[in-house]
């Protein structure tokens, strides 16, 4: 069986390291982008089977951006979306109900510092 | 409990006292405001005799029907938007038209309600506007004092204070794991990176520190007599072990013949600013050319860079609190983000102005031009 490739972007280097790590660790191949504009790019080049954005980058809603190009692109591909956002803003967000989806293309919405296990779990499900 | 005066423009004096009948003894309370409102009411049968009673008693709602004798209500509309009453409306008519609607909006109407109403609905309409009134007397408040924008800092400063946390804590909890098996060495780049995330987190909080006397203004000024030439290199020798890492090069000029008066660690801190920027933000092998030119009262401060530039959209951006310019060429270079607002705070106290020259990929220069 191919082994499945995933996309992280994050613009804290030290958070892109410690997921990378982990995801790797769960077997996955794994392409780092340390901005938006860098994970648009391979969005196309490195073709991933799954995406995990980091919410706030160069633009406030840079997560949000790049799941709806990824959806637009492949809507098959599971988008996770990874943000400190809540704990900041008190803005909740979550990808449950149909109205949800229908603004916000993501598959999952996760808090920063989710714990390795959950985050294989999830990766698992949506693969 | 504070009291909203509400005035009543309408020709029909039923209409006026089943109004004022209804909201007399009416209370509008919100669980979360902390004062509820009543209502003083005023009458009026015709625009103008409601415009001089805007004028005069300065109502916060006005209920305006819009079919009277003189003046229509939507002319009296229109000339409380041009003079800008700070009032809310709300039309009353039983004309409702679609047409009037439209004009009415576009002259800022707060909403509608149609002839005829019911105790219920004309309440519910009160209701609505008060909450919106105080919400806007709140915002407005804050503004005046200045806590919205203390509200943003914090918040920003929080995310800027977590994202290291949650970084040091991420390779803690690898190294806990023996992730990488049982070798120290192997995390000797995660203790690295950890202890400059930690070195990151300092810098940003004596920055803060900084910009907080300066905005306390606790920070108390000594003017004397200062030889600028002598701060710029006080600067110079703090930065060297920094320029020297780099092979950078720091070059001094000035024409400056006389003493400037000012703060001499205020100085110190421009200069401090300009030159590490210039150093941090350079190639190696760089240079650094710092120029003071005098011409009156007025002292200029150049320093520029062979560094790596910006492009014209973030040179706007630089002067905003947090704000780090973020590009393959600086996401290696640490930063509180706060330099340039301390230094424009410093700047300001001399009635000085900051100008940018940035060629992308050139270099920068910082003119900075004190009057004393």
């Amino acid at each position: 069986m191919e082994t499945k490739r995933i996309l992280i972007a994050d613009d804290d280097q030290d958070l892109l390291f410690q997921m990378k790590l982990y995801v790797k660790k769960m077997g996955f191949e794994v392409e780092t982008a340390e901005s938006q504009k860098e994970a648009e790019e391979k969005l196309n080049s490195y073709n991933p089977h799954l995406c995990i954005f980091d919410l706030m980058m160069e633009n406030k809603d840079s997560g949000f951006i790049l799941s709806y190009k990824s959806k637009k692109k492949n809507p098959n591909v599971p988008v996770i979306i990874v943000s400190a956002v809540t704990a900041e803003t008190g803005m909740n967000f979550s990808s449950e109900t149909d109205s949800d989806h229908t603004w916000m293309k993501a598959d999952l919405f996760l808090e920063k510092n989710v714990r390795a296990d959950q985050l294989h779990r999830e990766i698992s499900k949506l693969l | 409990m504070s009291t909203l005066k509400l005035l009543i423009v309408d020709d029909e004096p039923g209409i006026r006292s089943g109004i004022t009948r209804i909201l007399r003894n009416y209370r509008v309370d919100y669980p979360f405001l902390n004062e509820d409102f009543t209502f003083n009411i005023l009458e009026a049968e015709t625009a103008e005799i409601g415009l001089d009673l805007i004028k005069s008693e300065k109502p916060d709602i006005v209920l305006l029907d819009n079919k009277l004798p003189g003046m229509s209500g939507i002319e009296l509309l229109e000339i409380i938007r041009k003079e800008h009453f700070d009032v809310y409306v709300m039309m009353i008519t039983s004309f409702a038209s679609l047409d009037l609607a439209v004009r009415a909006t576009k002259n800022g109407a707060y909403n509608f309600i149609p002839k005829p109403f019911t105790p219920n609905e004309l309440k519910t309409a009160i209701n609505d506007i008060s909450k919106h009134l105080f919400l806007k007397r709140v915002t407005r408040k804050m503004q005046e004092t200045g806590k919205e924008v203390r509200f943003q800092f914090l918040s920003v400063l929080s995310h800027e204070l977590k994202s290291p946390l949650n970084a040091i804590d991420g390779y803690l909890k690898l190294m806990k794991d023996k992730q990488l098996g049982n070798n120290l060495d192997d995390y000797s780049e995660m203790i690295e990176r950890s202890m400059i995330r930690v070195k990151g987190m300092r810098n940003l909080i004596l920055d803060l520190l900084d910009l907080t006397k300066l905005e306390s203004g606790k920070k108390i000024q000594h003017i004397e007599s200062v030889n600028l030439r002598e701060i710029a290199q006080i600067a110079i020798n703090t930065m060297e072990p920094m320029a020297i890492q780099q092979n950078i090069k720091i070059f001094l000029e000035s024409n400056v013949q006389t003493n400037i008066q000012a703060d001499a660690d205020e100085l110190e801190i421009i200069f401090n600013n300009l030159i590490s920027n210039a150093v941090k933000y350079n190639c190696e092998n760089g240079s650094v050319f710092i120029n003071l030119l005098q011409e009156g009262n007025t002292f200029i401060i150049k320093v520029k860079d062979t560094g790596i530039g910006m492009e014209a959209s973030d040179v706007e951006k630089l002067f905003h609190e947090f704000t780090r310019i973020r590009n393959d060429k600086t996401k290696h270079i640490s930063g509180s983000g706060l330099g340039l607002s301390i230094l424009q705070k410093m700047v300001n106290k001399y009635n000085g102005e900051i100008s940018v020259n940035s060629v992308w990929g050139e270099g920068t220069e910082f003119i900075v031009c004190l009057k004393v």
